[in-house]
């Protein structure tokens, strides 16, 4: 079901180079300063997405006052696949029960 | 399943559901717009069950559905027919409730069935205010989000390449 944490997710989600940080921070975390070179945007560019990611729970942030390095959050991004799937499913399904319907008033249709 | 289900987004601010069924465009048409068969296969998740379903189906129109779980919790879809020319288009808005609070955005639906001999075309296309409302709604169904969190660090590679 759609909840306000999952507007949150879908909406930090929706941008590629937020997508393209997310896929960095799976293989480990990283400072600002190792997220900036290979994206080719500036550190305050790079630190306006990581403060969307973390709003939305996608990311959490060390203590260490100097680097706080990032680090990807699974939690939020399960949830949202997860709600994905059953959106598919719950169509899926109510066709199943749709053809079944169908079937009963062909049937009864079609009797003298 | 007999006939898949087709689900795309061929704008940025819509998504399109597309799936046939094997009866008469009239019988489709019914089972989606008559209250009494709509309940019977609109059922919502596994558990819960349709308990209020009300259509005026003409233009002007209102229509609004209640569905209830065992523990009490309750979510409606509700709106207002812009434009109703059966059995083969429907025209209207969409917002969906739980318990009193907005569900997302509101949607304008249109639904066109189109026959195909014995067999009917069923297509369904949501559209919403911005491309941020849907992607907030119902984002990445055909982009492989739609995946198992067991895919997920395929797709996070794949969205970085």
């Amino acid at each position: 079901m759609m909840t306000a944490s999952l507007d949150a997710t879908f909406s930090a989600l929706s941008d590629p180079t937020r997508r393209a940080i997310l896929a960095r921070l799976a293989e480990g975390e990283a400072t600002v300063n190792e997220l900036v070179a290979p994206f080719k945007l500036s550190q305050p560019a790079i630190s306006k997405h990581l403060k969307v990611l973390e709003k939305a729970g996608l990311i959490s942030r060390g203590r260490d006052a100097q680097k706080r390095p990032c680090r990807i959050e699974a939690r939020p991004l399960a949830e949202a696949t997860e709600w994905l799937q059953e959106y598919r499913k719950l169509w899926e399904a109510n066709f199943e029960r749709l053809d079944t319907l169908l079937d009963e008033l062909k049937a009864r249709k079609n009797k003298p | 399943m007999r006939n898949a289900l087709k689900l795309t987004t061929p704008t940025d601010r819509e998504i399109v559901v597309v799936r046939e069924f094997d009866a008469p465009r009239e019988l489709v048409w019914d089972s989606i717009f008559k209250p009494e068969l709509l309940r019977r296969w609109f059922s919502g998740p596994p558990g819960w069950e349709m308990t209020t379903c009300e259509d005026d189906a003409c233009t002007g129109g209102t229509y609004r559905r209640v569905w209830s779980d065992p523990n009490g919790l309750t979510m409606s879809q509700s709106g207002v027919h812009r434009e109703v020319v059966p059995p083969e288009r429907c025209v209207r808005t969409q917002v969906f409730e739980s318990g009193g609070v907005p569900l997302g955005q509101e949607q304008l639906a249109t639904i066109v069935l189109t026959e195909l001999r014995e067999r009917t075309m069923l297509t369904m296309t949501f559209l919403f205010d911005s491309k941020e409302t849907r992607d907030g709604t119902v984002p990445y169904l055909e982009q492989g989000m739609a995946a198992g969190f067991d895919r997920l660090d395929e797709i996070l590679a794949s969205a970085a390449a």
